[in-house]
């Protein structure tokens, strides 16, 4: 599963991907020539402090809002030129998870009914088969159907609504999800339990992640690859546990010494965050990190960095990496 | 020795609510002292922000409060209206999760700043201006001077609880209370926040109580640590001692669960299942019995309470104590 640095034959294949929203006469580049791809079966997270474009990205992932250019292929179709049935047909093989799984669920429908609408919009008419899917999936995500079926939303926990989520985007047999923060809003606690569901589900069923998450220790538990963004661009794509072990760009370091660590003995050391995140209607020029890094020189706002491999493996955008 | 500057004693805190009664902080003791700082960690719901805001004397009006609050010799609990008043703002500060809860909106930030000093610190406008700007920049705010005639939505949410921090800090309090100061921020701006708290408290040699849900975020920066679950203190003690030799299930559970950075890929996380019981209906016996793998009958039937561990400062409230030396096994 190690070293998937470029799959050879990708499930996903992200080009140059370019987005952007208007806001007022301005524009807001939020995602700025973007390229990954994802292996069939692996799980490659997205990592980036809040307002760098990953649910944006991953959006865009899907066709729920196009992109201004740039290709995405997902199994050898391109999913940018296709419209109409054919990206209805498509939709089925994809799906979305949400981060805040209350809000996401509509609150006067029952949860069978709610895990059942995926089936109804793909025409799957039988009613018995709908209801034996769904028993099948509530089941697969550890709730017992004859219990909360029939309840509403409100009637459950976090981390139990996450649950009827999972259940519902998994419900058309899907091949790939884009899972968009699925634990932010959840406790600790909580938290584990559903980080070992998707985890399971993802071997039960065979399924490709875009993981996507502002934490990166949360992704550590299950990622194969991880990709750091920062203000639109990636800056670090490479194994997961080459990247934690040795990160090469200086971003990706900081965010790892900034996770508080739950040993007294490792003190923080203070003072190796400075300033905030630039706005993206204005992004720095060159290197966009630059305002914030401590190796930062001339050549950083003269030159965007281009992401290459630094190390075998792993990838950077930096003109002065660490290793 | 002198008396702590806060004590907590006995202090329980009751809703009603549709479904009955329910015990959002259910008879705790803690007690802090003068430059100490004091974590409260515990799941969502547990009463973190309950306590904090009883001994803020700022619960909900239909909430009922019993036990004591001594706060630097005084029962906040017995204190009139116009002196907790006053004490707020000046001894007794606070920041929230969300600093929008703290700040005005329709208010500058100048005005929100330079009014708080000059209730409590008797300035008049100049002087109240100069400390505004200084303890702008003491908060790591640039071009503080500008940021005055600024509104708090014009400023990003790290900038913002900055700010909060700033108005909190303005009138040297004696006590702060920060109640999940950076939950709803970034982890580059939460190393930032919890930097300068730490920077400001050593500075004035304040008191503080960070409430978190995050056992990493108190490890490295408290002096003791209070465990909370189901509205009770379960375990408390020098933060140390605790990470040496954890002895609530309940804590361990909640340590294990934070992903480690140097386990390997694809590790499951030892995951607590169940969630906690349902406020408005007491267990008879142990509240994290449902959940515990060490519960045994009497943990149904008996409630166990606080009592002191060998180490001195640590409590914990277990019939079957965990009794392994050092670290956690996944
Ligand atoms: N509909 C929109 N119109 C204008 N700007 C938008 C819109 N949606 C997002 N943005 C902006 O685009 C940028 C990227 O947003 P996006 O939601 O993709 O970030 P994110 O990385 O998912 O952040 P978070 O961690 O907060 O979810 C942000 O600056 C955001 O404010
Ligand atoms: N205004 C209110 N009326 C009735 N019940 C309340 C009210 N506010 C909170 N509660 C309940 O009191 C209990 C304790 O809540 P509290 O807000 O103190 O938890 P917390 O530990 O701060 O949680 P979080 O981490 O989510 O902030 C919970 O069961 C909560 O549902
Ligand atoms: S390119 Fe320059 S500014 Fe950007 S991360 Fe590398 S060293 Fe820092
Ligand atoms: S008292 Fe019993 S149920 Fe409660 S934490 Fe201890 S072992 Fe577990
Ligand atoms: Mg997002
Ligand atoms: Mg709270």
């Amino acid at each position: 599963m190690m070293q998937l640095a470029v799959p050879a034959k990708p499930l996903l294949n992200v080009d140059n991907l370019v987005v952007e929203y208007g806001l007022g006469n301005k524009i807001v580049h939020a995602v700025s020539g973007v390229s990954l791809q994802v292996a069939r079966g692996e799980t490659l997270a997205l990592v980036g402090e809040s307002g760098c474009g990953k649910s944006t990205l991953g959006r865009a992932v899907l066709q729920l809002r196009r992109a201004k250019s740039g290709r995405v292929m997902f199994d050898g179709e391109d999913l940018t030129a296709m419209e109409g049935e054919a990206l209805r047909k498509m939709r089925r093989r994809v799906q979305l998870i949400f981060q805040d799984p209350i809000a996401s669920l509509n609150p006067r429908r029952r949860i069978g009914d709610i895990v059942a609408e995926p089936l109804i919009i793909a025409g799957v008419r039988d009613a018995a088969e709908r209801r034996r899917r769904v028993r099948e999936v509530l089941s697969a995500v550890g709730l017992d159907p004859d219990l909360v079926a029939g309840r509403l939303p409100h009637e459950f926990s976090g981390g139990q609504c996450q649950r009827i989520c999972i259940a519902r985007s998994l419900v058309l047999n899907p091949e790939f999800i884009v899972c968009d923060e699925p634990v932010s809003a959840l406790d600790v606690s909580i938290r584990a339990q559903i980080l070992n569901l998707l985890e399971e589900m993802k071997a039960r069923f065979g399924l490709t992640l875009l993981f996507i998450a502002h934490d990166l220790a949360v992704v550590k538990a299950v990622s194969d690859r991880v990709a750091v963004m920062y203000l639109g661009r990636l800056c670090e794509v490479g194994p997961s546990e080459q990247l934690f072990a040795r990160p090469v760009h200086p971003y990706t370091n900081l965010l790892l010494q900034a996770i508080p660590v739950p040993d007294p003995d490792v003190r923080p050391v203070e003072g190796v965050a400075i300033g905030e995140p630039p706005s993206p209607i204005a992004p720095p020029s060159g290197c966009r990190f630059r305002t914030r890094c401590a190796r930062a020189d001339q050549r950083c706002s003269a030159e965007i960095p281009e992401l290459r491999e630094v190390v075998p493996g792993q990838f950077a955008a930096c003109h002065h990496p660490l290793a | 020795m002198s008396a702590p500057l806060l004590t907590i004693a006995d202090v329980a805190v009751e809703l009603p609510t549709p479904r009955g009664n329910l015990r959002a902080v259910d008879h705790v003791d803690l007690s802090l002292d003068a430059g100490r700082t004091l974590g409260i960690v515990g799941e969502s719901g547990c009463g973190k922000t309950m306590l904090s805001r009883a001994v803020l004397q700022l619960l909900p009006k239909k909430a009922k409060l019993t036990g004591r609050v001594m706060f630097d010799g005084v029962d906040l609990v017995r204190l009139d209206k116009e002196r907790l008043r006053r004490l707020r703002g000046r001894d007794l500060a606070v920041v929230f999760q969300d600093p929008m809860t703290s700040l005005n909106p329709v208010l500058t930030i100048g005005t929100q700043l330079m009014e708080t000093i000059q209730e409590h610190l008797e300035l008049d406008a100049p002087a109240a201006k100069a400390r505004s700007i200084e303890l702008l920049a003491a908060v790591g705010i640039p071009a503080p001077e500008q940021r005055l005639a600024q509104y708090p939505h014009q400023c990003s949410g790290g900038m913002r609880q900055r700010i909060a921090i700033a108005i909190a800090l303005s009138c040297e309090p004696k006590l702060l209370i920060a109640d999940e100061p950076t939950t709803a921020l970034d982890v580059t701006i939460q190393a930032q926040i919890l930097d300068l708290l730490a920077r400001e408290q050593r500075r004035r040699h304040m008191a503080m109580i960070i409430i978190t849900h995050d056992l990493g975020v108190v490890a490295g920066r408290a002096d003791e640590v209070a465990v909370m679950y189901a509205g009770r203190v379960v375990e408390r003690a020098p933060t140390q001692a605790l990470f040496k030799r954890m002895h609530m299930p309940y804590t361990e559970a909640l340590l294990a669960a934070i992903p480690k950075l140097d386990a390997a890929p694809h590790t499951p996380l030892p995951a607590i299942s169940g969630r906690p019981p349902d406020p408005t209906r007491p267990l008879k016996g142990c509240s994290f019995a449902p959940r515990c793998r060490y519960a045994a009958d009497r943990c149904h039937e008996a409630k166990p309470e606080l009592k002191s561990a060998e180490t001195s400062g640590h409590l914990y409230a277990c019939f079957h104590p965990i009794q392994m030396a050092e670290g956690i096994g996944a």
